[in-house]
């Protein structure tokens, strides 16, 4: 699914000064525990989370996702935004709490990270 | 494909515990350097991700610790060394989902029980050795393919 795609379907904000809306997500990952991102994700997912801390974005730095998405339209503080942006990471905010959002894609077609 | 590279390349890092600020910056360092000897990027992640809970376990439980790594031609071995309060039982240890992190941690989004089970998942060899009162040590081998 395009990212363009995602920010419509959940009236999605963008939070870093760059995003590129043509990345082709393949997977979402819901989840506030990073060891489960880490143990489950695949490459190129989305991470949906609620959890607003530096660690997030290590965490997808290090498993390679490139676009997090915060629920509840949570804003990390700058440093975390500067953080990912040092990255390339894309940092998005819905309305939508974590169940609504993940539900929304996967009636758009969005599968699991763990194809499931 | 085995590494093109004359001679090994060792390194380590120090990591502080408590230090949450600096998680995730030696696995970042790592990352960096197996990109520059052009290593296998599924071993890249694999060597990122299990360095990284490695690193989290000492910045959670232990008052410091040494990370050490050894890239050869044909694998990259890690091995952290913690001055922590050690593991009791390993093999607990080593189920999925079995924690003994406190809350506080719990909120910054660690503590699942699911550090232990992902650096093995991710290591071709993996050993832990530890000693209550003393620390923990790990061992972790990913082959270039």
């Amino acid at each position: 699914m395009i990212l363009k795609e995602i920010i419509k379907i959940l009236n999605a904000t963008t939070i870093t000064s760059s995003v590129d809306r043509e990345l082709n997500i393949k997977t979402a990952c819901s989840a506030d525990m990073m060891s489960a991102v880490l143990y489950y994700h695949t490459p190129d997912s989305l991470l949906i989370t609620g959890l607003a801390q530096p660690q997030v974005i290590r965490t997808a730095e290090i498993a390679g996702i490139k676009t997090i998405l915060f629920i509840l339209d949570k804003k990390p503080a700058e440093n975390i935004i500067s953080l990912a942006e040092k990255h390339n990471i894309s940092l998005l905010s819905t309305p939508f709490c974590m169940y609504t959002a993940s539900g929304k894609l996967f009636e758009a077609g969005l599968p699991s990270c763990q194809g499931k | 494909m085995p590494l093109n590279i004359d001679e090994n390349i060792e390194g380590s890092f120090q990591v502080i515990g408590g230090n949450f600020d600096k998680a995730g910056e030696a696995s970042s360092q790592l990352k960096l350097k197996l990109f520059e000897v052009g290593a296998d990027e599924d071993v890249i992640r694999r060597a990122a991700i299990a360095t990284f809970e490695a690193e989290m376990n000492v910045i959670i439980y232990a008052a410091a610790g040494r990370l050490q790594y050894l890239i050869t031609p044909s694998y990259i071995e890690i091995r952290i060394e913690d001055m922590g309060p050690g593991i009791e039982d390993t093999d607990q240890a080593m189920q999925e989902g079995y924690s003994t992190a406190p809350d506080w941690v719990r909120e910054m989004g660690w503590g699942a029980g699911m550090g232990l089970p992902n650096m093995k998942k991710n290591s071709d060899k993996f050993k832990i050795d530890s000693i209550v009162g003393e620390g923990t040590t790990i061992e972790m081998i990913m082959n270039f393919p």
